[in-house]
């Protein structure tokens, strides 16, 4: 079996793993990195979202073989100690999280989203494609346009 | 066809228990039930079932029994209180309106108090069921009792040691104080107080007294969500437990004729295979590996149990299954609507999942369970053990909306654990979740009103449904029993959640609901506010038509004929605040909605951009309730929001087709739960004070919603939508069978 290694959330690590096993298993199931969520497997509902170099990737669609490396960054490694990302910051101000599940991919989608542009329109947000099945949407515009104010 | 069994079961670890002192059971509370009057010029209506007795009255009363036990308490000596708390914590945030009614009893910072959630705990009976908006309603007295008698014995404590009066003792952020004002932390105190003998009862504190309960509390697990440190069933890691999937028939109920797994086994990371009841399992190192080695098996199939049936069919036997009026439309004038609903996926994010360790002599279970009771009594039996030799354990669940009431991923994986002689950790797929997990059953919808000289004489709904699945009974194995019996045991328990839940607000002279249903083999189950989102959704709907066919306005008409000045109080907020009646640009417009239910009342008043009728958005909600006493208005309105966004979907574009025994749809990409761009941009939502008595708020937000969003729709497009959700094409290519 290949091995490859790469960085996750600031740490190197080497797995052995199919090369077309996805992402998603080898941060859940091999390294026990259990942020990033499964929720459809072929990268709709982007409950897993998470960073690869920065930007926005879903790791249940991403072969580990494409990672080997690059920096991954999930939900767990966005905040700096205890110090928590401005999106995570205004994730907790608007009280965003029902059952919290989508959460870590919407924020990490959202932090992708802050990453490029700083002036963050209606429709920006409207691209924004993570479900949240318990639909906390108007909470997470008001949390990216918090977020948003904050970091400019 | 074999069962692995080659890899050794390792041992359980014991866990460590932290030290706790300080446990109580405390006495029940006092129930009451209240009838709303009636008045008004317009002909009254007699009371219906749910406004004498609603389900979470029967609820209650079901669990009155045991509500002395229902709280358990304990302090620690590091001064945090935990509540074990015998319900589900699924996203409605019951955890942290529970937290605050232990806080504000003992004076006690929030962040100070714990609450878990208890295993299935039989000695309850029937008052572990997580479902009819019912959690806040059946701990609120129970849990401030025992947060009273915790600080009682804490006074007590405090007043034997310090040789003081209790009378001459207070409490204040998490400390008793002593007479010249030192504080002693509860902590000092557990110890104590622990050995303290005698009874503690007291009454809690005076509504008016209240300083945290009432007022907005961001979510307890807040942080650890948004850290990605918050943990659902499958982030656990249990010994041995290894990724599982299950390979599942082409039709819904199918089982498995024969099976060729010689390439699945020889994959990488495969651990073993086996046949079970629903399918193929698979156990692998991880789930990625588990999954292609399923879709490798070679599996032949036996039919299921509705493979002839397909959309068409079901909504025939619907059609068919109406009951008949009773009003002949003859001498009065009248308008007559019928409407179609169509199945909804529950969909929640996390899919079926747990985990299961079943040995020859007991078993031990992880899921996110609203009904743990009856899960563990079923499986049990599933597994041949006897119930006091297993185990159940509940998880925070990713979502629920009514799917977690049944436990198929909990006893499947018990199943499954079993036959392999292993730990599993079962995760269903997305596809399967859909297309074999349960769904809100489809329904057909008859509705006619009389009316004469400015009244509405008669109101006649005849409600034909799909049969939705009730038995997980009460919670507990006799009434699950009872509703599995043959005949008419599901239907008396949907009869009986029909009429405890589905009422007509207004006086409408003489009104009759019926519920006729349709027993089909499928899975179903009670998907967020039951029939409700449909019958009285369906019912706004004509009452928007019955207004304009009298010429009058929807929000006047509402307003005259509502029968309580709480409801009408509700209304008149939306109307001010959404600013009923103001000027649209051509292609949107206004619509209102109105639900009570539960002790409450909501309206929802939308607007809605239906520029192009086939892609229509809501673009701006105002909505305002009354629950009688919010315990956290922040997540009270995170209900509602989320009560909006279901009707938004459900209403326009979320359904699933059901095509020769199976649902077409497999992933949020056919199934057309709603995203960031249809939300509304702007969302406002009223509390209105306390007056009373907690209501139920988990489901309210719905169907009030679905009224407005269709009224909306109707006034903007001139078409009253007559089958839901609205724009419903089978838009994909729907994944292999």
């Amino acid at each position: 079996m290949p091995t490859y290694t790469f960085v996750v959330n600031g740490k190197p690590v080497t797995v052995d793993a199919p090369a077309d096993l996805a992402l998603l298993w080898v941060l859940r199931d091999k390294l026990g990195v259990r942020g990033p969520k499964f929720g459809c497997g072929i990268g709709v509902c982007r409950a897993c979202t998470s960073h690869l170099n920065g930007a926005e990737v879903q790791p249940c669609v991403t072969p580990v073989s494409e990672c080997a490396g690059q920096e991954v960054t999930t939900i767990e490694g966005l905040a700096s100690g205890e110090d928590l990302h401005p999106v995570q910051e205004a994730w907790l101000e608007q009280d965003v999280a029902q059952c919290g599940y989508c959460q870590p991919g919407q924020i990490m989608a959202a932090a992708a989203l802050l990453r490029t542009k700083q002036e963050i329109s209606d429709e920006d947000i409207d691209r924004i494609a993570n479900v949240c099945r318990c639909g906390t949407y108007f909470r997470i515009r008001q949390a990216i346009k918090s977020a948003a104010a904050k970091m400019s | 066809m074999t069962c692995d069994n080659e890899v050794p079961v390792p041992a359980a670890q014991v866990p460590v228990r932290r030290r706790r002192f300080l446990t109580f059971l405390v006495a029940a509370p006092v129930l009451t039930v209240a009838v709303p009057g009636t008045a008004e010029a317009v002909i009254p209506t007699l009371p219906q079932p749910a406004e004498i007795l609603d389900l979470g009255d029967v609820l209650i009363l079901a669990g009155a029994p045991t509500a002395g036990a229902l709280a358990v308490l304990s302090v620690g000596e590091d001064g945090v209180v935990t509540l074990d708390l015998p319900r589900a914590e699924v996203g409605q945030g019951i955890t942290t309106a529970s937290a605050m009614l232990v806080a504000e009893e003992l004076d006690l910072p929030l962040g100070q108090v714990r609450v878990t959630l208890a295993d299935a705990r039989p000695e309850l009976l029937m008052n572990q069921l997580t479902g009819g908006s019912n959690t806040m309603r059946s701990v609120y007295g129970p849990v401030r009792q025992a947060a009273a008698a915790a600080r009682a014995r804490l006074l007590a404590a405090a007043a034997e040691q310090h040789g003081v009066e209790v009378s001459r003792l207070s409490t204040r952020d998490g400390a008793v104080i002593l007479p010249d004002g030192r504080p002693v932390l509860y902590g000092l105190l557990t110890s104590a107080a622990a050995q303290l003998t005698g009874a503690f009862a007291a009454q809690p504190k005076p509504e008016g007294e209240h300083r945290l309960v009432g007022t907005p509390q961001s979510r307890i697990d807040a942080r650890a969500m948004v850290t990605g440190q918050f943990r659902y069933t499958l982030d656990h890691d249990m010994p041995g437990a290894m990724p599982t999937v299950v390979r599942r028939p082409p039709t819904i109920n199918g089982s498995v004729k024969s099976v060729d797994s010689a390439a699945a086994r020889a994959m990488p990371g495969v651990l073993a295979i086996g046949v079970v009841p629903t399918g193929v399992a698979v156990v692998a190192e991880t789930f990625g590996q588990a999954m292609a080695a399923r879709d490798a098996l070679k599996v032949t199939w036996n039919p299921g149990t509705i493979d002839s049936l397909s959309d068409k069919e079901i909504r025939a036997k619907l059609q068919a299954a109406a009951l008949p009026f009773v009003v002949p439309p003859l001498l009065t004038q009248h308008l007559d609507l019928e409407f179609d609903f169509a199945f909804v996926s529950h969909a929640p994010m996390e899919t079926n999942s747990a985990i299961a360790d079943v040995r020859d002599d007991r078993a031990e279970i992880w899921a996110g369970l609203k009904s743990p009771i009856v899960a563990r009594q079923t499986i049990a039996a599933a597994v041949g053990l006897p119930e006091s030799a297993v185990t159940v354990h509940v998880v925070q669940g990713g979502g629920s909306f009514g799917r977690r009431l049944f436990f198929d991923a909990a006893i499947e994986a018990a199943q499954i654990s079993k036959a392999l002689k292993r730990p599993v950790k079962l995760m269903w797929s997305r596809t399967d979740d859909m297309r074999h997990g349960r769904a809100r059953a489809a329904s057909h919808h008859k509705l006619r009103a009389t009316f004469a000289l400015g009244n509405v004489l008669t109101f006649e709904h005849r409600v034909a449904s799909v049969e939705t699945d009730f038995r997980h009974g009460l919670g507990e194995i006799l009434t699950a029993t009872a509703a599995k019996l043959p005949v008419g045991g599901n239907l008396s328990f949907a009869q009986t959640v029909f009429l405890t839940t589905c009422k007509v607000p207004y006086n409408f002279g003489v009104v009759t609901s019926l519920l006729n249903e349709v027993p089909l083999r499928m899975h179903t189950g009670s998907w967020r506010s039951v029939y409700s989102a449909n019958t009285r959704g369906a019912e706004e709907i004509l009452v928007d038509q019955l207004a304009k066919k009298m010429g009058k306005d929807p929000v006047a008409f509402r307003r005259e004929f509502l029968k309580t000045a709480r409801q009408r109080a509700v209304l008149n907020k939306v109307v001010e605040e959404g600013q009923w009646g103001k000027a649209m640009p051509k292609g949107f417009a206004q619509g209102i909605g109105f639900h009570d239910e539960y002790k409450s009342c909501t309206a929802c008043l939308v607007e809605i951009d239906a520029r192009d009728p086939k892609n229509p958005r809501v673009v701006r909600a105002t909505i305002a309730v009354d629950v009688g006493r919010p315990i956290n208005p922040r997540g009270l309105e995170a209900q509602m929001l989320g009560g909006l966004t279901d009707a938004i979907s459900t209403t326009l574009r979320a359904g699933l087709h059901i095509d020769k025994g199976l649902p077409l749809e497999g992933s949020y990409s056919q199934f057309h739960y709603a995203r960031q761009k249809d939300a509304p941009l702007d969302v406002k939502i009223h509390v209105m004070p306390a007056t009373g008595e907690p209501g139920g708020a988990g489901e309210l937000g719905v169907p009030a919603a679905v009224g407005a969003i269709a009224n909306a729709y109707a006034r903007a497009t001139g078409v009253v939508p007559r089958s839901f959700p609205i724009i419903f094409p089978v838009d994909f290519e729907p994944f292999p069978r």
